[in-house]
Order: structure tokens, then C-alpha cells, then sequence
């Protein structure tokens, strides 16, 4: 209970502190307009801001080992944090500059308007394709090579188990953890790409024809993807996958062959729904009305007319959807259905590996595999994520 | 009145419609398989009698229409039949010990209620208040930390933010138990002890989503005449969010909720399986590995069901928010 | 009479591409008790911006960068944001352009009359209702005492622009400003608005900032005009004089604009087959029945103009013509032989005869494409050309519309102004090399110098190429400037058609009278010689709903 009462008294402390700032700060400035107009509620979050900065700088500095000569784990975990995130926001800002000085004027313009996020953002899209592509020469081991020693700790450090030649350690087979990521980068998020690219010709090629011809075809297609919309994505992939795993059996073509096809099905009805309706936006418009009237034919219409104009939205929706599609297939694979071993993936390295988590009081590195695995799949959907926000917002500022 | 009665019962209807193709849809799906369900069972070792038994007992000799209503009539019942591990079971061995489909998921399906209760009773209140903040405080210093803090939640796998939590608050601070191991025996506050992690590691994906949307959903509304017209009659800024924002607010903000609820369905399994919680996403999840049809079957309608009950009943709350509809020409 | 509201030297600037662009540049405005000032001046001019400032207020994304604005004695710009919450609503008060946008959806109409007074602590809520619906009475809304107890949706346009200046008037306030109340409504709506408004500020007294681009609608307003030019003042003087003796060159261009008139061409010689005939047509969208026998004939090389108010049925006649909406009964002819009713079914030859022309130039190009492209296509479509004489063609169509084709073949849509890209509308009508255009409401978009100039050039462009145009329009003014003939439309009926100078001369029907004597005119005295030849109730809606 003294913790309780800690946290109220420090809310308390803040509380006072909000209202101290404010009526300093109009008495230091005799009453200037940003403290005359400032509400309660700004000024309290201005300080809690400046408390909890000041906390975490004081945790920050805290030792990493304690008086019995162990690491303590908290102070470690969120020094790595800090740094990282310090490290990213450095590494946001050279991109930025770099993309500023070099590559053509629309490039240099496009990243001296471009906000640090999206910068860090298309940075580490690059660096993953460079993974992805690379990964052979990259990697200092194969994917499924089975080396002479399972179960290496991470963080190289032989007297804690670990070895200098394997700085992630090796898994339970004894594969090295480190390749097996650089391989992910090819495997997951490729699998994932293809299945995006699957899900989009289906959903857009279906929703443009909707949106153009409308009639029986857009009533009988809007219906279907109602039904299949109704049922939730990732359940509706685990009963396919269930099916699935027993005609890949019967037919003996992999699993994974039959999950890109069920999740670029699933996927497809949402990307329908977007393009049908970003292609009726554009149907209404008086230049399509103009091609009607002078004749033109739907081929026409579709690639000359309606799909320049949908661009914008669809790759930002593009974005969006590989991100949902490679989480949804991660998840899978950690359920244990998803991409199939020996394939080197993260979802299932995570699964894998999971359980080391509970090591991460005594020995914070041996909890590194299970979570790089998993913030590799999450710092590429951020990533993704950034750039399409951006997108948005550029795109809806152009609008207005 | 009597015109916003006949949108809802239309509506209403067509949930049940779409329920309906549904239970086709999930019915057809499973009966596409190749070969037959009783060899399936009961494997490479079954005898031609012990076949002949399993198919009777599942009407397996009967046309697929007859066996679809059949199916149906039974679900409507709450029959969900007998999964194939105890089928297996009996017919090879001879147990008498039936436990059906619907008593193995009762209990499991009030496990998931309680710990989707719990996420949203802490969601729904902050996401709905940040979203607001964030929307009254548009691009200062604190709307751009909250954008970065939320699409970054959003972005990251359910299992990633599990295991966070787990690094965090079982391990590191050892606040929270790391296992949701919940039986039928414990307190309510034990229970809500050991659903605490899972419901917050839901919270934080769903918290991310809904305060996004619900910001977007009012700044739309700040920018529209009315509001102007509020300010310029020199109300506050308080009462212009409250009196006349919010109002409007509410149907895109019930929309929200309701999809982030209905995301909760499908967030809930990957959660369930990282602590071992004994919900039916987790029991889903098994009977997928292990290719039980009548309890994949019976969960996904059950999801199914729950995903479309909440549209719907968000669907016909912002019918009734809406007073063109309330009170028309 | 003292002074009210003293603006100097005020500067604002917008916020766009990352940087503060200039809006209004040191404009200075004073205002004395009791008076209204006229704001007017072209799109992009910055009176709604000025209007606003003149409350110490700006929207997101402009601010005001120095100058006072010194409302009885307090200056608006430095003053805290409680002072000036407490002057809004109460002394200062806004009608803005849409009321239907402007009425907050979710509350009763008098629920947002009483808020002000309420709220300011001026009036208590049974006083504060009292006050509203007896300002109803005066504004004569129909049913005064329930007409509050609506929503916003179950009234009509011009009766919420009506109850907005109730909900302006509630706390009796100094000073008023009027952001385009009247521009989106029908003329005949209008004017009761306008009677309404000018009535109840003469008897309260209130001083307003009357903003408009409709020089005849703001003679009738204002004591004083001030005209506006891209943020800077152009001039400033009393309504009458302004009037009667403008100084400037920019005004003087203004004033001019309602001078141009085409002469008339000689009648049709009988017997002659028109270009286009509309023979008792009836359509109707789904089940809704929207135009009932409509007939007319457009012969070569006349205008036909197609008049009537929002809903009348003018630009579904269109949709007729064209095809797009195939007629219920009747049939289009097309030099005596008659067309497919789809579009769909008419072969090239006959879809390339018949061209439009939009009302929204924005819409009406495709913005992903070239100026060159937009152009080339029908040409290369129905002529075949490619290469050199492709190009040469859409060369000289560019010249035909006066843009110099060298400057214009690859710039996209967004890179022109609003006038040069109605200009590429017509460019790509020409281009079929048709004999008969539809132009929907093509200048109405625009501002009056730039329409002015897109009417002579169509002018020019009837009198070289011998072509056939259908004019659909709400505005009489350009009716007259560029028709031979006038087709009336109301409720999708044709009330009345004839010949320009006979539609021009009394007797009219009743509708197309009141239809023309409801279009503002240039005379000060205009609206008040009106109220009293109709009497105070037999205006607007009211002496429409009497036909």
C-alpha cells in the first residue's frame, strides 16, 4: 500500500507543481499571452512531461549490477531502450540529411518536407530489402545448418555459456540464432509481400470492376465480401488452414503455398472494399462521365482514367495491408500453422524460443532471441507504418 | 419512429442473414475435404467396423443438405456435438465418458468474456479520453509523442507486446503472475490477478486503435461550420467539445468501440495462447493443431456470431444517435 | 455617431507548403454605430478572412501578424481569450454562408437560439425563448412560436438562414458580420432573406460588415463599400457614390462586367430542322418522376438558355440529351433523325456530335493527365490523326481558346487557374468537332471578370464555328448575355419559352416574372421599390407557394 500512497502523493506533487508553473510563468512574463491563456490541463502536463523525463534519467544512470555482482535486469533492459531509441532517431536524422544533399531535386524536396518518422521509416525498409536480398552474404551461417553445439546462451560470452563465433547463441537443434534472423528478413517478409501483391490484384482488379460496371456484378460481389468480412480475419484463417493442412497432405504441395493463397483471399475482400469505393469516388467525376459520352471503352477507363487517379490511396492502403497480412501470417506461424519449418521465420523462432523470456532477471541477453525475433517483425510494421501515415497526411493536406 | 423501427428490424434481419451464409459458409469449408472425416479420426489403425460405427454416429451416410440442417437444428440447441478426441476415444476404447463440444467451450467462452470485459472496462474509458486530449491538443508536443506511442503499438505483433509484458511486469517487476492459470475455484480478485496481464497487453493494442480513430473522428467533426459557429458565439472550449462535438461524435466513436471490441475476438487468441489462458481462443488454437472439425466448427461460428452481434449493435446505436433519422421531414 | 469598430493597418497571413503566405496586407476599416459596411471583392480576395479578424478570430492555420483591431475600445488582437469569449455571441455576433451547415445537427433550433443568451448570463432560458420566437415573428418564419422546436434538418434553407440571424440577434448585439449569407440560395429565396436581414438590422440598429462577392445584392445592403483585391483596398466610399462614380480602374472593371450583351441573332426561318430536339420527354430517376413533357428545339447556331431554380429539371434534360439518363417517353432528335435513348447504343458519329461542358472545371479534368493529353484524346478518338498533325490539331485548338500552346501542352490541371481550365473544357468539346454543345452551368463557378471572358470567348467561338449551344443556368444575368431563345423550368415542367426579347418584355408568365424581378439589380432603391410593389408578404417562397 505505500506504493499507492507514493504515486498519489507524487500526482499530488504534480498537481501543485502544474499550478506553480503557470502562475510563475505569468508572473516572470507579466501575464504574456502563452501563460495568460494556458489551461490547468497543459500546464499539469507540461510538468508530469518534465517528471517523468527526469525519472527516467535517474533510472537511466542507476548501476546495472546490483551488490551481489548480478545484472539487474530492469536498468539494463531500459538502458538498451534508450539507446535504441536514441541510436534510430540519430539514425532518422543522417537519413534525413543525407536525402536532403543527394538523389534527384524531387527527391531532395520530398525528404526536406518529410517528418523524422518517416525518414526512420524508409530507412529501415531499405535496410530489410538489403537483409532480404543479401542474406546469403550476409549471414555467417546457412538457415538450417546444423552446427556442433545446441542451446548457446547469447552475448558471446563464454562464462556465462555463451560463444564469441555465435553472438545471438544457437537454438535447440543448434542452427546459429543470428542467420536464422537474416534469413527471416527473405522468408517472412517475402512471403508476406507476395501475398500483399496475390491479395491486391484480386481486391482491385474485383473493386474497379464493381465500381465501373456497378449493376448485378457489384451487387452480387459487395454481398460475398459482407459474408466473408463477417467472419474475423485471423479465425477465418486458422479453419482454412485447418482444411488446408489436410489437402496439402492429400496433394502433397507445401502448406505454405496454400496460406499465401487463403490469406491473400481473405485480404482481398478489404483491399475490394477500398478500391471500389476510392473507384466510385472517381466514377462520379465529370471526366469520366466525359470519356463515357465520347465512346470510350472500359479498358480505357479502368487503366487510363481511374486507375491514375487511385494511386495515392491504394499504395498507402498497399502499406497498410502488407503490414496487417505480415502480422497476420507472424501470428500463425507462432501459433504453430503459419510458414513452415526448416524455412528460417520469425514468427516461429519466437515460439521457439519463448521461453528464455523467463531468464531475463538473471541474464538479460538470453532473452534477446525471442524478442529481436519478434521486434523484427514489429519494427518493419512500424517502419511501414510511418511511411503510409505519412502518405496520408500528405495526401489529405494536398486535398484541402 | 415508426421509420427508424423498420431500419433496425431491417437491419436485425439482415445480421441473421448474414449469420445464416456464415454457418453455410464455415459448413461448406469443412465438408470440402477430401476423403472422409471417420478415417480421419481414427487414422491410419481403424478397422472397417469402428469406420462404419463413427459415420452413423456423425450421419456421415447422409446427403450434405440433410446433414447441414441437421447440423444447424443442433447448434441452434446448443448441441455442438462430440469432438473427435473423445469420439476416438470412445469408439476405440469404449469410454462411456461423454463431454460435448458445448460443455468443453461454456466454460472457456466465459473465461474469454470475462478477460474482453476487463480489457475493455480499462480500454474504452482512457482510449475515448486520450483520443479527445489528442484531439483538443492537435500537433503540439504531446499529440505527436501519442501518435508515435500508438501507431508503434499498433504496429507490433499481439505476441511481442505479450512478451513485453511479461519481460516487464511478471519477471523484471514481479507484479502480475506470468501464467494465466485460472480454474473454476478462485476468487474474483485472484481471478482478476491473473487476468491482469493478458487484459493489459489486449488494452494496450486496442487502446492504441481507438484513441486514433477517435481523435480522427473529432477533429473531422472540429472542422466542420458548426463548431465555428460555437466558437464564435463565445462558448468555451470545454462545452464546444462536450455540447457540441461529442453529439455528432458519437456515432463514428460507437463505431469505433465496436470494431475495437470485435478486434478483441481475433487479438484474444494469440494472447490466450502466449499466457495459457484457458479461453476458447486458446482451445481454438488447439483443436486446429490437432484438427478437431467439430470444436473449430463450433468456435468459429461462436466467433463469428460475436463479431457480427457487436457491428450490428453498433450499427443500431448510430441509428439511434442520428436525428435525421430520429426525427425525419 | 460614435465609433464602433476601428481595424488598422491589419495584417494576416495562411499557413501553406510550410510558410506564411500574405492574405490581407494592412487593410484599415472603421465602422460607426448603427452602420453596415460592404465587403466585396473576387475569390481568394480575403473578406471572409478580414470579416473574421474583425472578431479577433481566425480559422486554423491563419494568424494575424500585426495591427489593431479595436472594438469599443478594446483591442480584439491582444485581448485574453476569456475577454474575447465574452464579447462573441453577446456584441459581436456571425451569420454565416451555409446555415445548414452551420446549425449544429443534434439540438433544436432553439435550443442553439437560447445558448448564447443563456450562457452569457443576459437572459434566463423561458425569457431567452420568448426573445426567439418573437424575433422569428419579425424575420417572418413561418409558425414562429413552434418553428424552434424543430431540428435543423426539417427546415429549409432559406427559413435556417433566417433563424441563424435570429440566433445572431438573440443577445441584441452591436455589431453583426454576415459572411455570404445569401449565396447559396435560389434568387427567389434570397431575396426574403435579404428583406428580412436589412429589416430587423434597421430596427435594432446593429452595425454589420455585410460580406458578398454580388455587387447588386450589397447596393442593397450597405451604407458604405469597401472593395477588396487580393488583400489589398482598392476603395472605399458610400454605397451611392461607389455606385455612380467608381474611381479605380478594378472596380470600374467590376461594374462593367453587367454590361455585356450579345446582340440578338434574327429569328429561325420557319420550316428549318433544328440542330437538336427535345420532344415531350418525361423522366424520372428510380421511381421519383422528375421531368413531365418537356419540348424544345435548338436550331443552328443559337443558344438555347435553359432557366429554372435548383431542382427544376435543367440539368436532367441534359442527361436526356446525352444519354445518360434514357427518357421515360418522348425521344431526342438529332438533325431530324431520331437517337438511341442510351448513350451506350449511339455509335461514334452520333456521341461525337453532341459535346459538354461542366459547371465544375476541377471535376470535369482529369488531374493525372496533361493539358496535351486531355486535349489529343477525343481528337485522336474520332479523327484517327497521330504524330505531327495530332499535335497541330491540339495546337490549334489551344489557340482557338487563347492559350498559347507551347506554355500549356504539358502543365496538368492543378498548374491553371480556374477560367483557363473551364478553357480546356471547351478545348476538349471542340475537339469533336461538334455541332452542338450543352453548357452547364459553366460560368457559375467562376468569378464575374474571368465568366465574362469564358462568354465572349464561347460567343466567338458559336459565331466561327456555327455552333449550336443549350445554356443551362440559374443566373439571368448571363441569360441575357448570351441567349437567343429562353427555355423556363420549374418543378421539371417547361413554364414558358420564346425568344430573348419577347421572354425580356412584360407580359411574362407569373413565375418568370417573379423569376426576373427577384435577380438583384445595380439600383440602390431596388429591393425597397420591390417590397412595395409585392407587399411585405408576397415575396420568395411565400408568393411561390401562392402559384
Amino acid at each position: 500500500m505505500s506504493a499507492l500512497m507514493w504515486i498519489v502523493l507524487i500526482l499530488i506533487g504534480i498537481a501543485a507543481g502544474g499550478w506553480l508553473l503557470r502562475w510563475a510563468g505569468q508572473k516572470a512574463t507579466s501575464n504574456a499571452p502563452v501563460f495568460r491563456d494556458m489551461p490547468y490541463g497543459v500546464a499539469f502536463g507540461y510538468v508530469l512531461g518534465a517528471a517523468i523525463l527526469v525519472a527516467g534519467v535517474f533510472f537511466y544512470f542507476k548501476p546495472t549490477v546490483n551488490d551481489a555482482g548480478t545484472a539487474v535486469a530492469g536498468v539494463v533492459f531500459f538502458r538498451w531502450a534508450v539507446q535504441g531509441l536514441l541510436l534510430s532517431m540519430l539514425l532518422a536524422i543522417g537519413f534525413k540529411q543525407f536525402g536532403k544533399y543527394v538523389g534527384t531535386a524531387g527527391t531532395r524536396k520530398l525528404f526536406r518536407s518529410m517528418p523524422l518518422t518517416a525518414s526512420f521509416g524508409i530507412l529501415i525498409i531499405i535496410i530489410y530489402v538489403i537483409m532480404a536480398v543479401f542474406a546469403p552474404i550476409i549471414a555467417p551461417y546457412g538457415q538450417e545448418e546444423v552446427l556442433a553445439s545446441a542451446n548457446v546462451i547469447p552475448g558471446g560470452n563464454p562464462a556465462m555459456g555463451g560463444d564469441p563465433a555465435y553472438p545471438l547463441g544457437t537454438d535447440q537443434i543448434g542452427r546459429d540464432v543470428l542467420s536464422r534472423l537474416i534469413y527471416g528478413a527473405r522468408n517472412t517478409v517475402g512471403i508476406a509481400f507476395a501475398t500483399t501483391v496475390l491479395a491486391f490484384l484480386l481486391g482491385a482488379t474485383f473493386g474497379f470492376l464493381a465500381a465501373t460496371l456497378g449493376g448485378w456484378l457489384d451487387q452480387f460481389l459487395s454481398r460475398a465480401v459482407d459474408v466473408l468480412m463477417a467472419i474475423p480475419s485471423l479465425i477465418f484463417a486458422l479453419l482454412l488452414m485447418t482444411i488446408a493442412t489436410v489437402w496439402a497432405a492429400e496433394w502433397g504441395i507445401p502448406l505454405t503455398i496454400f496460406m499465401v493463397v487463403i490469406i491473400a483471399v481473405i485480404d482481398s475482400t478489404r483491399v475490394y472494399r477500398l478500391a471500389r469505393a476510392v473507384g466510385q469516388n472517381i466514377v462520379v467525376m465529370d471526366y469520366i462521365e466525359a470519356a463515357k459520352l465520347r465512346g470510350e471503352g472500359l479498358g480505357y477507363l479502368i487503366f487510363k482514367e481511374i486507375l491514375p487517379n487511385a494511386t495515392a490511396p491504394l499504395l498507402a492502403e498497399f502499406g497498410l495491408r502488407f503490414c496487417f497480412v505480415f502480422l497476420t501470417i507472424a501470428a500463425l506461424s507462432f501459433l504453430g500453422v503459419g510458414i513452415q519449418p526448416p524455412l528460417a521465420d520469425w514468427g516461429t523462432m519466437v515460439k521457439e524460443s519463448a521461453s528464455f523470456i523467463s531468464f531475463a532477471q538473471f541474464a538479460p541477453t538470453a532473452a534477446l532471441p525471442p524478442l529481436l525475433a519478434a521486434g523484427a517483425i514489429a519494427l518493419l510494421t512500424v517502419a511501414v507504418n510511418f511511411v503510409v501515415d505519412w502518405m496520408l497526411h500528405k495526401s489529405s493536406g494536398l486535398k484541402e | 419512429m415508426a421509420n427508424v423501427l423498420s431500419i433496425i428490424v431491417q437491419r436485425l434481419l439482415l445480421g441473421l442473414l448474414t449469420l445464416l451464409v456464415v454457418s453455410i459458409v464455415i459448413f461448406l469449408a469443412v465438408n470440402a475435404l477430401p476423403g472422409d472425416f471417420a478415417e480421419a479420426i481414427l487414422g491410419q489403425g481403424a478397422t472397417p467396423e469402428s469406420i462404419a460405427t463413427i459415420r452413423r454416429d456423425l450421419g456421415l451416410d447422409q446427403p450434405m443438405v440433410v446433414r447441414y440442417f441437421d447440423w444447424l437444428s443442433k447448434m441452434l440447441r446448443g448441441d455442438l456435438g462430440v469432438s473427435f478426441a473423445q469420439l476416438n476415444f470412445r469408439t476405440n476404447l469404449g469410454g462411456a465418458g461423454d463431454v460435448g463440444v458445448a460443455e468443453q467451450i461454456a466454460p472457456r467462452l466465459a473465461n474469454t468474456m470475462f478477460l474482453a470485459a476487463t480489457t475493455a472496462i480499462i480500454a474504452v474509458p482512457i482510449a475515448v479520453t486520450l483520443g479527445v486530449l489528442a484531439a483538443l491538443y492537435r500537433n503540439t508536443i504531446f499529440d505527436r509523442a501519442a501518435n508515435v506511442a500508438t501507431l508503434s503499438s499498433i504496429s507490433s505483433p499481439e505476441f511481442f507486446m505479450a512478451y513485453l509484458m511479461t519481460l516487464f511486469l511478471a519477471f523484471i517487476f514481479p507484479i502480475f503472475p506470468s501464467l494465466s492459470n485460472i480454474s473454476a475455484d478462485l476468487t474474483f480478485f485472484e481471478r482478476l490477478e491473473k487476468t491482469m496481464l493478458p487484459a493489459i497487453t489486449l488494452t494496450l493494442v486496442v487502446t492504441a486503435h481507438m484513441m486514433r480513430m477517435t481523435r480522427a473522428a473529432i477533429i473531422n467533426l472540429l472542422a466542420s461550420p458548426y463548431i465555428e459557429m460555437a466558437r464564435l458565439k463565445g462558448m468555451s472550449p470545454m462545452r464546444v467539445i462536450v455540447k457540441h462535438a461529442l453529439p455528432n461524435a458519437l456515432a463514428p466513436i460507437i463505431n469505433v468501440i465496436a470494431l475495437n471490441l470485435a478486434y478483441l475476438i481475433t487479438g484474444v487468441v494469440v494472447v490466450e495462447v502466449v499466457f495459457v489462458y484457458p479461453g476458447i481462443g486458446n482451445l481454438f488454437v488447439d483443436a486446429v493443431k490437432n484438427r478437431d472439425i467439430p470444436i473449430v466448427q463450433a468456435c468459429c461460428l461462436i466467433f463469428a456470431a460475436a463479431y457480427i452481434l457487436l457491428n450490428l449493435t453498433a450499427d443500431i446505436l448510430s441509428i439511434l444517435s442520428n436525428p435525421r433519422l430520429r426525427h425525419p421531414k | 455617431m460614435s465609433t464602433l469598430l476601428k481595424i488598422r493597418d491589419i495584417r494576416l497571413e495562411g499557413r501553406s507548403d510550410e510558410q506564411w503566405n500574405p492574405i490581407i496586407n494592412g487593410v484599415d476599416l472603421t465602422l460607426q454605430k448603427g452602420e453596415v459596411l460592404g465587403l466585396i471583392g473576387e475569390s481568394g480576395a480575403g473578406k471572409s478572412t478580414l470579416g473574421l479578424a474583425a472578431m479577433g478570430f481566425t480559422r486554423d492555420g491563419v494568424r494575424i501578424s500585426s495591427g489593431t483591431v479595436e472594438f469599443d475600445g478594446i483591442d480584439l488582437v491582444k485581448a485574453s481569450a476569456a475577454v474575447k469569449r465574452g464579447l462573441l455571441g453577446k456584441r459581436i455576433a456571425y451569420v454565416a454562408q451555409s446555415a445548414a451547415a452551420s446549425f449544429n445537427p443534434a439540438h433544436r433550433i432553439i435550443d442553439q437560439q437560447v445558448e448564447g443568451p443563456v450562457q452569457h448570463g443576459t437572459m434566463k432560458r423561458p425569457e431567452a425563448e420568448e426573445t426567439g420566437m418573437e424575433l422569428y415573428r419579425k424575420l417572418r418564419l413561418p409558425d414562429p412560436d413552434n418553428i424552434g422546436f424543430r431540428y435543423p434538418h426539417q427546415v429549409s434553407g432559406g427559413q435556417l438562414q433566417r433563424a441563424m440571424t435570429a440566433m445572431a440577434m438573440s443577445c441584441r448585439p452591436d455589431l453583426i458580420i454576415f459572411d455570404e449569407p445569401t449565396t447559396a440560395l435560389d434568387v427567389t429565396t434570397q431575396i426574403e432573406v435579404l428583406a428580412s436581414i436589412r429589416e430587423i438590422v434597421d430596427e435594432y440598429d446593429t452595425a454589420a460588415i455585410y460580406i458578398t462577392h454580388d455587387l447588386a445584392v450589397v447596393a442593397q445592403m450597405a451604407d458604405q463599400i469597401k472593395v477588396l483585391l487580393k488583400g489589398d483596398e482598392v476603395e472605399t466610399a458610400d454605397t451611392r457614390t461607389m455606385l455612380a462614380a467608381p474611381t479605380q480602374e478594378y472596380t470600374k472593371s467590376l461594374w462593367a462586367v453587367r454590361s455585356f450583351e450579345r446582340p440578338a441573332k434574327p429569328s429561325v426561318i420557319g420550316g428549318a430542322v433544328p440542330v437538336v430536339s427535345v420532344r415531350n420527354v418525361d423522366a424520372s430517376y428510380g421511381t421519383v418522376p422528375v421531368l413531365h413533357d418537356v419540348s424544345f428545339d435548338i436550331h443552328e447556331g443559337r443558344t438555347v438558355a435553359v432557366v429554372g431554380e435548383s431542382g427544376s429539371g435543367k440539368s436532367t434534360t441534359a442527361r436526356c440529351i446525352t444519354g445518360l439518363l434514357p427518357p421515360k417517353a418522348g425521344e431526342i432528335a438529332f438533325d431530324g433523325q431520331v437517337l438511341p435513348a442510351d448513350y451506350r447504343k449511339r455509335d461514334k458519329g452520333q456521341l461525337r456530335q453532341a459535346q459538354m461542358i461542366y459547371q465544375m472545371a476541377d471535376t470535369a479534368l482529369n488531374p493525372r493527365m496533361s493539358i496535351g493529353n486531355i486535349i489529343a484524346r477525343p481528337v485522336q478518338f474520332y479523327t484517327g490523326l497521330t504524330g505531327k498533325e495530332l499535335r497541330a490539331r491540339v495546337d490549334s485548338l489551344l489557340d482557338q481558346i487563347e492559350l498559347e500552346p507551347s506554355q500549356y501542352f504539358n502543365r496538368l490541371p492543378s498548374e491553371l487557374s480556374g477560367g483557363q481550365k473551364q478553357r480546356i473544357g471547351i478545348a476538349r468539346a471542340l475537339a469533336a468537332e461538334p455541332k452542338f454543345i450543352i453548357c452547364d452551368e459553366v460560368t457559375s463557378a467562376l468569378d464575374q471578370l474571368v465568366a465574362e471572358g469564358i462568354l465572349r470567348l464561347l460567343a466567338k467561338l458559336q459565331d466561327e464555328l456555327k455552333l449550336s449551344y443549350m445554356f443551362i443556368t440559374h443566373d439571368l444575368a448571363t441569360v441575357r448575355a448570351i441567349s437567343d431563345e429562353v427555355v423556363v423550368m420549374k418543378d421539371g415542367r417547361v413554364v414558358e419559352q420564346g425568344e430573348k426579347q419577347a421572354m425580356f418584355t412584360p407580359p411574362h408568365h407569373a413565375y418568370t416574372d417573379l423569376l426576373l424581378s427577384s435577380v438583384p439589380e445595380m439600383d440602390p432603391d431596388w429591393l425597397t421599390n420591390l417590397l412595395q410593389e409585392r407587399g411585405v408578404d408576397n415575396i420568395g417562397d411565400a408568393a411561390v407557394d401562392k402559384m
